[in-house]
């Protein structure tokens, strides 16, 4: 079963807006993600601090170059994630769509890659 | 495309294994392909596959002349193709349990009997996978017809009006996308069917639109796309035959490239529905499309489709200008807009209403679509309001709405046909040349949502 990383994105605010909308949709988040590690398929998962918390790490010509900040400065933010183990992507699918992110910002689905499909040429 | 010899006019061996390859290609190739993925589990080295098949069946039937079921053995030939590269190929995911379930299956004795109820489900697979929400909308276009349909990437790419490696890229790309994010190979359980079938006559109805809108391109590639639709609609039906939706598409569809031949002039100018020479109309496409539409109402669910076949039969059926049958149309509209609201099917209503009750009733209607910003620059709302504003016998109005259609057209054909009407009413003011843009898909103008959406 391939793992999916499914990253939620919302739309960026301020803090006291951001913390007021986590604490309404706790509930939900409680449920989903109960639900999720009862049918087994809940990996990881977790919430992020603000994107003001973000450092951006580069190596460019030996140099390490750090950034204040997140990779990129869009409207929306990376504001948590979860891991989960699922037969095919509908499986996947279907469960992003019950974050309640989905609602209100947006939802990316990555799938995982299996280090053990890596040609053994590639592995240590 | 024709079932003939790829060599014209070679032995007549040569030739008729030729013609039998054809025939096998178009009738059983993405039955044979479907399976063969199934198994594989890979659309690259299933293709690969079958089409090493072909190209050995040309070879041999030449050779040993055509088998007695060249489908079968085009079936064994790709399975052991396949069998071959999955010994070569070892990326593929599950490799030797795959390359088990193959030869097993190889060591049947008659391995295309037994699993005959399968391979209805695997072309659906098929279908539904090329199809999947997951894939952009021009991706899953391209890989149904390449996968589905069997065109060549350049066939695709010539029909979209892009260079052959952008076509290359876009179907290497959902390829990958199936295998890495594991886009499953199956029929879509019950409570998400609905919404997948509607995406799968998406597809197959932007197919046949971007085949039928003909406002540029190559007009016999467009004629292929066409027609490819109308393969795939067909397969649709025979696949889900309970989903009134999918006939109602066919019908649509039919009825519509019924009358390809007519819609164009000699010197590719537009031939309004009403001026059309009906002897160009193609029998064979209305009566399928006629028997298409019976067999989608008798299902008794009425949906989109199967109402703007019902429109295309109507207005057919009319020669002349009967208000009864007008009046008909604009019912059919009316109910096809509670279905899928649209600005144009809301433009045809109102068109509709002011043929069958008089102009004024259909310029009252047409009010709150003059108001509406995001139609200011939308041309058919002006070449109608023109239309109805001249039979309602306000010229000096009819003319200011011309001119304004005019201005907005992008399109020479579309614009000498609305010249040759603002022409007519400022020098004869006779009552000729009634138009009826409603005989366009709905899908057509493409900066609108389409009726079927």
């Amino acid at each position: 079963m391939p793992d999916y990383m499914v990253l939620l994105y919302t739309p960026e605010k301020d803090e006291d807006e951001r913390q007021t909308d986590r604490w309404a949709d706790m509930p939900l988040w409680l449920e989903l993600t109960e639900s999720l590690r009862k049918a087994g398929l809940l990996v990881a998962h977790g919430p992020l601090h603000p994107v003001t918390a973000a450092t951006t790490v580069r190596v460019r010509d030996g140099e390490t170059e750090l950034t204040d900040g997140p990779f990129a400065a869009t409207k929306e933010v990376l504001a948590g994630y979860y891991v989960l183990r699922c037969a095919d992507l509908d499986e996947a699918l279907h469960h992003a769509a019950r974050m309640p992110t989905a609602r209100h910002g947006s939802v990316e689905v990555r799938p995982i890659m299996d280090m053990s499909e890596i040609p053994a040429s590639g592995r240590a | 495309m024709t079932v003939t010899g790829r060599n014209g006019r070679g032995p007549w061996s040569a030739d008729s294994a030729a013609t039998a390859a054809v025939r096998v290609f178009h009738n059983e190739r993405a039955a044979v392909l479907a399976t063969l993925i199934r198994y594989v589990g890979d659309f690259q080295l299933a293709e690969d596959a079958v089409q090493d098949a072909f190209e050995a069946a040309l070879a041999t039937w030449r050779h040993d002349g055509v088998p007695e079921n060249p489908g079968a053995w085009i079936t064994v030939a790709a399975r052991r193709r396949a069998i071959d590269r999955l010994r070569r190929d070892r990326s593929i995911s599950e490799r030797a349990e795959r390359l088990a379930a193959l030869l097993r299956l190889d060591q049947q004795e008659h391995p295309s009997m037994s699993e005959e109820s399968e391979i209805g489900d695997d072309r659906l697979r098929l279908i539904f996978t090329c199809c999947h929400p997951a894939l952009d909308i021009p991706a899953r276009v391209a890989l149904t017809l390449r996968t589905v349909g069997g065109l060549t990437t350049g066939e695709i790419a010539r029909a979209f009006l892009v260079t052959e490696p952008t076509m290359g890229k876009r179907i290497v790309r959902a390829k990958r996308k199936i295998v890495d994010a594991r886009i499953p190979y199956r029929v879509p359980a019950a409570e998400e069917l609905p919404g997948r079938v509607r995406g799968v006559l998406r597809v197959v109805y932007l197919i046949f639109n971007e085949g039928y809108s003909a406002s540029e391109g190559d007009r016999l590639v467009r004629g292929e796309l066409c027609d490819e639709a109308i393969r795939l609609g067909r397969l649709v039906c025979e696949l889900i035959p309970d989903e009134p939706e999918a006939w109602g598409l066919l019908s649509l569809m039919s009825l519509h490239d019924a009358r390809r031949a007519a819609r164009v002039d000699e010197l590719g100018g537009y031939v309004t529905l009403a001026d059309q020479d009906r002897s160009l109309w193609d029998e064979g496409r209305i009566g399928e499309g006629t028997h298409a539409l019976g067999r989608a109402v008798r299902l008794g669910r009425p949906g989109p489709y199967q109402l703007q076949a019902a429109i295309a039969v109507a207005h057919m059926q009319a020669a002349g200008d009967d208000p009864r049958n007008w009046a008909r149309i604009a019912e059919l509209y009316g109910a096809l807009g509670r279905l899928a609201p649209s600005p144009v099917v809301e433009l045809n209503h109102a068109t509709a209403i002011g043929f069958a009750y008089g102009a004024d009733a259909g310029l009252e209607r047409l009010g709150p679509l003059l108001n509406d910003p995001a139609l200011e620059r939308y041309q058919p709302l002006h070449a109608t309001h023109a239309e109805l504003l001249r039979r309602a016998g306000d010229v000096t109005g009819a003319v200011r709405a011309y001119e304004r259609a005019i201005a907005l057209s992008g399109n020479a054909v579309e614009r000498a046909e609305l010249d040759r009407r603002l022409e007519s009413l400022t020098t004869a003011r006779t009552q000729t040349g009634m138009s009826r843009e409603l005989s366009k898909p709905a899908g057509v103008p493409r900066r609108s949502s389409g009726a079927a959406g």
